[in-house]
């Protein structure tokens, strides 16, 4: 019965979508107050019905109510709780479900905290939303139900697949759905204001912050993938340019383009067509990243069960959105108008060149996941396009980009000396030059293991240290008047002056340092083995020993392990760390998983996991002694700290804006 | 890893990395290293022989290759059907930088001020002449005072 | 003429769409053979059974035959048996069974269950020669000429389609060849 509901709950869910969509849109264009006014109680009740639905589903997972081919197929009575709620987005059915839901949301966020938008723009932008939901639900309830019955209902389920049995499920898909999702709002309101020929810096004020939060969670959730990744696959990869890894870069590497264009269309005016077709973009990205993972096109470890059928359906989707919102920019551009002009070198010149680098980032990760694609459908052969070709394309694609990124925030808007601005970075370039000589030096010094020296290290750690030099420049700039000499009791309140969203992007920058330097080093100075041992062996890694002390059997709730025990000793003979890896069989489904085990620290990680049995009570052990990797994903958490910190802004808030948004919806009447 | 490999010792680093470059064919886009599929081990064993007969990485690339197909590569190699992709990335670059220069060029001989009409609530032309003065903090503050 | 580059993503995207449209339509994990044009990879097997002889390809050479790859393990390998016994009753193609990293008696106890349509049947239990035919999955067929050429690979299991519309036509047109 519960079931049941939830599928009518999809269904009023998309019938208000339609008038979602079609009523606003019809209102603002005829300046008709009361179909307009239909907006915001239709994205109310849509969210409503959505999260009944969602919560229907969910009640049926926790439930074990195998009568529902979905849960049938995706979970199993001896699945813990936490999980039983996570297999609920766990497949294709289900996470569509959940984009559903945060679509819905947002909507409503917007709903909710547009009040002093015009109340055609409001209209539109809702009314666009719409429109998205509708396709979605119409993929959902037409080509996966998830709440299709199962009848005869199955006595027990076929399990989560047992990689996704872990915490990492709880979060990764919301959060990267957040993000995902987050980007339509951009879009919409791109797409509204074109529609709508508004796009003044009001425009680009409202965009901002729902932006910059979607790209927050965007970052939060493809971190939490690869740190999932790291821990769960049990080699210790933490990026594998998967098709699917790169169907969620992408949209990354765009809403970053977005979020700086944004900064400039809101203070400049300028930019203001290349950040249209940016927030076009970043929700295209999204939408054709739905389409890479689910139709079978590509193959991928992440990818879900495939089926061509529903490929066409969002291929039809993503032609519909995405073309007909170019083809509304190829018509309407031309209507935007160019900004304030700024020099050669100045701040505006600086982010164009960053957006553009940005962009072309994209691009060549998107050719080289299509390219594989391409050459099969023109019957020139099948390769494969991997690791090694987007290590080496990718670096000297965004060297430029991660140079810039001390060199802008110095830089003043319209028009700025380039000899201060040398001046000023001066001591950042000394730092950065003196370390990339110094690290073959100072690995050789702390008896590293491994080549002595690779190019790629210094370079490296040269762009890490230039990059948190001109961070700390900027902010020592700012904590001064020039002509006065310098105070803390100054320096204090000059740094209260500044505002949210400036400590933001310092936070954010400086997370990219992180993430170089942890890059940088995990690549150059990890060290590995994988050695056959049995209790009682021994082996040798690095400065450290790995002594295999015990194997228990274990029987969990939904799988039976064999567990190792390690102890892990430095040079001295002190113990560093007891890990205890284990090799699981799930029952349900017969399949194996490795569970590695690290001790972790900001200098290094200490992993170990068990590989093959060998047949006896030998094993086939990993061990890995990684330096700093953890840096790669605080440097993530402080991009996405910084966002969230930019966004905390005050000028954000309603009350600062209502007063403008009224003057300009008044000049505008 | 399996019983069956060769006693004689290899550079394993060499080993590694050639192995991190090779796909396993019946994985879903997992390299020959990592994958522990059985077809993957046999290959493993393989390239593990190969190495310890002396053979160079491109012939044991080659070997794979009239076996399997370019498929098998991470790498693709550079021929005439993957032109494109190798310059492209690099092709993308130079054409981002002329979009660049374009930009500034028109910018020059378009004159100081864009063709837009007057905004109300307007945000530039107010700001256009204030560069020498107080930094951009000091502005923004100057300016949300004045609102 | 300012206003072009403003189609210029619109076009990107339309080509795009194409390329995406027509991969639907593909299978992404059927790798096509380099080996098809070349000669057959020589090997020599033990027969399953009795004496254990060595066998290789050269003894079906001035024929037009069939090597299939199939293991007792292999689920989808049942799909195509049974049209494999029907051409051997019907004796239109010689068929050479390699039981790839099968246990020898698992394999024979699989053909007494489900038949045996094979001319000869070989074992290779390392895995070796079935490497040399850049075998990746089990079923998998190829089809050699009386030269001894690979002509046509199966990837997976034939269907009766497949077998009428694609192989025979084929095999017809092999036996058709000189010898040389």
């Amino acid at each position: 019965m519960i079931i049941e509901i939830g599928h009518f709950a999809l269904t009023i869910a998309l019938v208000l979508g339609l008038l979602l969509g079609i009523l606003p849109m019809v209102g603002a264009h005829r300046r008709d107050v009361r179909l307009m006014a239909v907006a915001q109680p239709a994205a109310v009740a849509q969210f409503g019905a959505i999260t009944i639905a969602f919560a229907a589903l969910i009640a049926g997972f926790v439930g074990n109510d195998f009568s529902v081919l979905l849960i049938a197929n995706h979970s199993n009575t001896d699945l813990p709780l936490d999980l039983r709620v996570a297999a609920s987005w766990g497949s294709h059915e289900g996470s569509m479900l959940l984009w559903s839901l945060m679509l819905s949301a947002w909507t409503c966020a917007v709903a909710a905290f547009s009040r002093s938008l015009s109340t055609v723009l409001r209209a539109r932008v809702l009314g666009v939303l719409g429109l998205i939901s509708v396709g979605f639900l119409l993929f959902l309830l037409f080509t996966s139900n998830p709440f299709e019955r199962l009848l005869p209902a199955a006595a027990q389920g076929r399990d989560l697949n047992p990689l996704l049995q872990d915490p990492g499920m709880v979060f990764h898909p919301p959060l990267l759905y957040m993000g995902y999702v987050g980007l339509s709002v951009a879009f919409a309101f791109a797409v509204a204001g074109l529609i709508g020929g508004g796009f003044d810096a009001a425009w680009a004020r409202w965009a901002r912050p729902w932006t910059t939060v979607a790209w927050a969670f965007l970052t939060l959730g493809i971190a939490l993938g690869s740190f999932w990744a790291y821990y769960e696959l049990g080699w210790g990869g933490w990026w594998f340019w998967d098709p699917v890894e790169n169907a969620s870069f992408m949209p990354w590497l765009v809403a970053t383009a977005l979020i700086h264009s944004l900064a400039v269309a809101e203070k400049r005016g300028a930019f203001r067509s290349w950040t249209v077709l940016l927030a076009i973009l970043g929700f295209s990205l999204s939408l054709m990243g739905t389409f890479l993972v689910r139709s079978g096109v590509l193959t991928s470890v992440h990818a879900f069960a495939t089926d061509p059928a529903r490929g066409v359906f969002i291929l039809a989707f993503l032609v519909l959105v995405i073309g007909g919102s170019l083809i509304l920019f190829a018509w309407r551009a031309p209507t935007i108008g160019a900004g304030n002009s700024f020099s050669a070198i100045s701040r505006e010149s600086m982010l164009l060149a960053n957006n553009i680098l940005l962009v072309v980032a994209m691009a060549a990760v998107m050719l080289g996941t299509l390219y594989p694609l391409v050459l099969d459908t023109l019957g020139l052969g099948k390769i494969s396009v991997g690791p090694p070709y987007f290590d080496a394309v990718f670096v000297p694609v965004m060297a430029p980009a991660l140079f810039l990124i001390a060199v802008g925030p110095l830089a003043r808007w319209k028009r700025t000396e380039l000899p201060p601005l040398v001046s000023r970075l001066r001591w950042a370039f000394a730092i950065s030059v003196i370390s990339a000589l110094l690290a073959p030096v100072a690995a050789v010094a702390a008896g590293v293991d491994g080549p002595a020296w690779r190019p790629l290290t210094s370079v490296g750690l040269a762009f890490g240290f230039w990059i948190s030099a001109g961070v700390v420049v900027a902010i020592l700039d700012s904590l001064r008047t020039p002509g006065r000499p310098f105070s803390i009791a100054h320096a204090a309140s000059r740094a209260r002056m500044q505002p949210p969203s400036v400590w933001g992007m310092h936070l954010a920058h400086l997370g990219v340092a992180a993430f170089v330097f942890g890059v940088t080093l995990v690549n150059s100075y990890e060290i590995g083995v994988e050695a056959r041992a049995e209790v009682g062996d021994t082996i040798s890694l690095g400065d450290y020993e790995f002594r295999f002390t015990g194997l228990d059997h274990i029987v969990g709730p939904n799988y039976d392990s064999d567990r190792g025990h390690f102890e892990v000793r430095d040079s001295s003979g002190a113990l560093v760390a007891l890990l205890h890896p284990e090799k699981r069989v799930y029952r349900a489904s017969g399949q194996p998983m490795t569970e590695a085990a690290i001790d972790r620290s900001l200098v290094r990680d200490i992993y170990v996991s068990m590989g093959e049995p060998l047949g006896g009570t030998v094993w086939a052990i990993r061990a890995h002694v990684k330096p700093f990797v953890n840096w790669i994903w605080i440097g993530c958490l402080m991009m996405a700290g910084g966002g969230f910190l930019a966004v905390a802004d005050k000028r954000y808030r309603r009350r600062v804006t209502q007063r403008e948004a009224r003057a300009v919806a008044a000049a505008r009447a | 890893m399996s019983a069956s490999s060769t006693n004689i010792p290899i550079d394993e680093d060499r080993y590694q990395s050639l192995a991190e470059e090779l796909r396993c064919l019946v994985c879903q886009n997992q390299s020959l290293a990592d994958s522990s599929a059985e077809l993957a081990g046999d290959l493993r064993d393989e390239v593990r022989e190969q190495m310890a007969s002396g053979r160079s990485n491109a012939e044991i690339k080659d070997f794979l290759v009239a076996r399997y197909g370019d498929f098998v590569l991470f790498r693709p190699p550079v021929k005439q059907t993957t032109w494109a992709l190798w310059a492209g990335p690099f092709a993308l670059l130079a054409t981002g930088a002329g979009a660049w220069w374009l930009v500034q060029r028109r910018q020059r001989l378009g004159g100081p001020s864009g063709t837009a009409a007057p905004r109300p609530g307007g945000s530039a032309p107010a700001r256009a002449g204030a560069e020498a003065g107080p930094e951009d903090a000091e502005r923004e503050k100057a300016r949300r005072l004045l609102d | 003429m300012r206003s072009l580059r403003f189609i210029i993503p619109l076009l990107l995207f339309a080509a795009i769409g194409m390329f995406l449209y027509k991969g639907l339509s593909n299978d992404p994990r059927i790798i096509p053979s380099p080996l098809v044009g070349k000669p057959a990879p020589d090997f020599s097997l033990p027969i399953l059974g009795a004496d254990g002889r060595a066998w290789g390809p050269e003894e079906m050479r001035g024929k037009v035959w069939l090597l299939n790859i199939w293991g007792s393990w292999c689920a989808a390998c049942q799909i195509e048996h049974p049209l494999f016994n029907q051409i051997a009753r019907d004796g239109t193609l010689p068929l050479v069974g390699l039981a790839w990293k099968d246990d020898p008696q698992a394999s024979a106890r699989w053909l007494d269950r489900l038949g045996d349509p094979y001319t000869v049947v070989i074992s290779d239990i390392q895995g070796r020669a079935a490497i040399d035919y850049g075998v990746y999955g089990a079923p998998e067929s190829f089809l050699i000429d009386k030269r001894g050429v690979i002509r046509f690979k199966q990837t997976g299991p034939f269907s009766p389609e497949s077998i009428r519309d694609t192989l025979m036509p084929l095999v017809r047109e092999l036996e058709a060849e000189p010898e040389t």
